[in-house]
C-alpha cells in the first residue's frame, strides 16, 4: 500500500515520529508561555534545563543504577530546584526592566550550561536505553508501532493536558491566571505572589526536565541537544501565540507532525519547514494563530 | 592588547549616551544639564584619542591580523547598536548577515574572480537584500517577539547554509584570496589591509554618527521612547525601522565581508546564533546606545577569546555566559555607559 509513492509504513513511521516530536514541542512552549506569562520572561534557558534533564537521567543510570522510572520523577525534582535557585538569585532582579534582559540573561545561562556539560562530558551522544517495560513494537495491523514512541506521545499529552486542567480549571490556576493580569492586585487579596513566581518557574523548568527524560532514550544525550531544540520552540510560540495553554499544545503537535511529513515529501526542507510557516503566519495573522492582537 | 575598561578609546556625546532599555533606571538626558556640554567635550577628545591609538597600533606591536579582526566585530557591534541600542530593536539573528555577507565574497571573489572591493560591495548588498527580506516579515512584532522572529529567521538561513552545495558545509569556503584593491594595492601585506580596515571602519563610525544626529535618528530615538506615540505624531514607524533594519543588516554584511577577506575563510561559526549572542555582549558590554561601546565591546571580547583560546578550552563559552549574566544583573550601562553617568554624578555636584 502507498500514499502519493511512499510505502504507508514509512509514512506512518514518519509520522509518528513528527508525532513524538510535536509533544516535546509541546511541552516545551507550554512551559514557556506560562513562565511568559507570569514572569514576563522569555527562558532561553528552556533548552538548556531540558538538556539537564536528559543528563539527569543519564548520569543516574549510569553511575547509580537509578532506572528510568525514578528519574521520571527525579529529573523534574532536580530541575525544579534549579530553577528555584535561578529564579531566587538572578530573575526575580529582572522583573522592572525591559524583558530583553530576561532573554539575555538567560541566554547567558544556557551557555554556561553547555559549556559545563561539554567540559564534563564531551559533545558526542550518549545513549540512554529504553526501559525494559517499553522495549519492542507491538503490532497494530496497518503499522507497528514502537512501544516506546508510543508512551512518549502518551505521557506527553496526560502531561499537557494535565498541566492545561491545573491552570483553566482549578483554584491554583485561577491564582495563576490572576497573577498573569493583575499581580499587586493578586498580592492585595493574599496569595503570597513572589512564592506563587518562584514555584512557576520551577513548574516551567520541570516540565521541560520531564521532556528531556521523555527524550533520552529516542535521541542522543548531548549537551547541545537544548539549544537546537528551543530555537524551533520560539518559532512554534510565535506560530502559536502566547495566549492559549490549548493553542500552545495544538500548535506544537501540528507543528511536530507537519516537520515529518516534509520529512518523508522532501527531507532538504525538513529543517527548516517550521521558520518558513512562522513566515507565513506572520505575514498573514502577526499575533500567531491562538494570540491576542494587542 | 585590549583597551582597559574605561580607557580612554571612548566616552561618547552626551546626547547619545542613555542606554536603551533601561526600564526606569536612567533619568532622561536634559537639555538644560550644566554638565553636557563638557561631557560632550571629553567625548570628542576620547574619541581622537582612541582613533590616535588605532592608527599607530601597528606601530607599537599590537597583531595587526588581531586588529582587523577586532576591528571587523566592531563594525558589527557598532551596526548592532544602531539597532538595539538607538532603535530600540533587538535583533538575535544578526550573525546571518554577517555569514551571508561573508559567503557571498568569499564565493565571489575565490570562484568567480571578483576583484575585493566588488566582492565586499555585493556582500554588503546581498546582506542588506537579506536584511530587507527577514526584516519585512520581523517588524510584524513588537519587543521580546521581535527578538524571536528574527533569531528563527537566522536558524533558517543557517540550515540553508548547512545544506547548499556552495559554502563547502562543515568545512566552509576556505582560501579566499585577498587580492588587490582597485587593482593596484596589495592587500596580502597585513600592513596595508589594516590601514583599508581602519579607513572603513571609521566611515562606518562616521556614518553612524552622522545617522544618529539626523532627523531620522531622532525619529528613530523617538520610536524607541515610545512607539505609540510616534505613531500618533504621524510617523510611519514601520517604515522607519525597516530602514533602520536595512542599514543594520548592511553594515553587518560589510563587517562579515571585511573579516572573510581578512582571514580568508568564510564558515558555518559566522552564520551562527552563538555569534548573534556574542554581538549583543559586545554591545551590553561596551555600553548600548553609546557611539562607542560597542567598539570597546568588541575589543574586549575578541581580546579575551584571543587570550583563553589556548588556556582554557571550551570553558570559553562558560565565561562568556558569566560575563552575560553578570552584565544583566549588576552593570546594564555597560563601560561607556558607566564612564558618562560617572561624569555627570561628578560634574552634578
Amino acid at each position: 500500500m502507498e500514499i502519493f509513492g511512499i510505502p504507508i509504513q514509512a509514512f506512518l513511521g514518519q509520522l509518528l515520529l513528527g508525532l513524538v516530536n510535536g509533544s516535546f514541542y509541546a511541552m516545551l512552549s507550554l512551559g514557556l508561555a506560562v513562565i511568559f506569562g507570569l514572569l514576563g520572561i522569555v527562558n532561553f534557558a528552556h533548552g538548556a534545563l531540558y538538556m539537564i534533564g536528559a543528563y539527569v537521567a543519564w548520569i543516574g543510570l549510569d553511575s547509580f543504577g537509578i532506572n528510568y522510572w525514578v528519574s521520571l520523577v527525579l529529573a523534574p525534582v532536580v530541575v525544579g530546584a534549579l530553577g528555584v535557585v535561578i529564579e531566587r538569585l538572578l530573575l526575580r532582579h529582572l522583573y522592572r526592566v525591559d524583558p530583553i534582559y530576561g532573554l539575555l540573561l538567560t541566554f547567558g545561562l544556557a551557555l554556561i550550561a553547555e559549556g559545563v556539560f561539554r567540559e564534563q562530558f564531551g559533545v558526542s551522544g550518549q545513549q540512554y536505553d529504553v526501559p525494559e517495560l517499553l522495549q519492542g513494537a507491538t503490532n497494530l495491523g496497518f503499522m507497528v508501532l514502537p512501544n516506546y514512541r508510543g508512551w512518549v506521545v502518551f505521557a506527553s499529552l496526560t502531561v499537557c493536558l494535565g498541566t492545561w486542567f491545573l491552570i483553566e480549571r482549578t483554584r491554583l490556576g485561577a491564582y495563576l491566571r490572576a497573577g498573569t493580569e493583575n499581580p499587586q492586585l493578586v498580592q492585595a487579596f493574599g496569595v503570597n505572589v513572589p512564592v506563587m513566581v518562584m514555584l512557576t518557574y520551577a513548574g516551567g523548568a520541570g516540565l521541560a526536565a520531564l521532556a528531556g527524560v521523555l527524550a533520552a532514550p529516542v535521541i542522543q544525550v548531548q549537551p547541545l541537544m537544548g539549544s537546537n531544540l528551543i530555537i524551533v520552540v520560539f518559532a512554534v510560540v510565535v506560530i502559536g501565540g502566547m495566549g492559549s495553554i490549548l493553542g500552545s499544545i495544538l500548535t506544537g503537535l501540528a507543528l511536530g507532525i507537519i516537520e515529518g511529513l516534509t520529512k518523508v515529501f522532501y527531507p532538504e526542507a525538513s529543517n527548516i519547514v517550521v521558520f518558513v510557516i512562522m513566515a507565513i503566519v506572520l505575514m498573514i495573522r502577526p499575533a500567531g494563530l491562538f494570540g491576542k492582537e494587542k | 592588547m585590549t583597551p582597559a575598561p574605561g580607557s580612554s578609546t571612548a566616552i561618547a556625546p552626551l546626547d547619545a549616551a542613555v542606554p536603551a532599555v533601561s526600564g526606569k533606571a536612567a533619568p532622561p538626558p536634559s537639555a538644560v544639564d550644566p554638565a553636557a556640554g563638557v561631557i560632550a567635550r571629553r567625548g570628542r577628545v576620547a574619541l581622537w584619542a582612541g582613533l590616535a591609538l588605532l592608527l599607530v597600533a601597528p606601530l607599537i606591536g599590537l597583531y595587526p591580523v588581531f586588529m582587523m579582526k577586532a576591528l571587523c566585530y566592531a563594525i558589527f557591534a557598532c551596526a548592532f547598536n544602531l539597532l538595539l541600542g538607538f532603535t530600540g530593536l533587538l535583533s538575535f539573528g544578526h550573525a546571518a548577515f554577517l555569514g551571508a555577507a561573508a559567503y557571498a565574497t568569499g564565493w565571489l571573489v575565490r570562484s568567480a574572480g571578483w576583484s575585493p572591493e566588488l566582492g565586499v560591495l555585493a556582500g554588503t548588498a546581498f546582506a542588506a537584500a537579506l536584511g530587507l527580506l527577514v526584516g519585512l516579515i520581523a517588524i510584524r512584532r513588537q519587543g521580546i517577539y521581535f527578538a524571536m522572529v528574527t533569531l528563527a529567521m537566522a536558524q533558517m538561513i543557517y540550515f540553508i547554509w548547512l545544506q547548499a552545495p556552495f559554502t563547502g558545509g562543515e568545512d566552509g569556503l576556505q582560501g579566499v584570496p585577498r587580492g588587490r584593491l582597485f587593482g593596484v594595492i596589495p592587500l596580502e601585506n597585513d600592513l596595508v589591509l589594516y590601514y583599508v580596515v581602519l579607513a572603513i571602519f571609521v566611515a562606518v563610525f562616521g556614518f553612524i554618527l552622522r545617522v544618529v544626529h539626523s532627523p531620522y535618528g531622532q525619529v528613530l530615538k523617538a520610536i524607541r521612547e515610545n512607539e505609540p506615540r510616534a505613531v500618533s505624531l504621524g510617523y510611519d514607524v514601520d517604515r522607519y525601522k525597516l530602514l533602520a533594519f536595512v542599514l543594520s543588516t548592511a553594515l553587518a554584511g560589510l563587517a562579515g565581508s571585511l573579516k572573510c577577506l581578512v582571514l580568508g575563510f568564510a564558515s558555518l561559526t559566522d552564520a551562527h546564533w552563538a555569534l548573534s549572542g556574542e554581538v549583543v555582549l559586545m554591545t551590553l558590554l561596551g555600553g548600548m546606545g553609546t557611539l562607542a561601546g560597542p567598539v570597546v565591546g568588541a575589543f574586549t571580547i575578541i581580546g579575551l577569546q584571543d587570550f583563553l583560546a589556548d588556556k582554557v578550552g571550551s570553558w570559553i563559552n562558560v565565561i562568556i555566559g558569566a560575563i552575560f549574566v553578570i552584565c544583566v544583573v549588576a552593570f546594564r550601562r555597560g563601560f561607556v555607559g558607566e564612564l558618562i553617568a560617572w561624569q555627570r554624578r561628578r560634574r552634578a555636584r
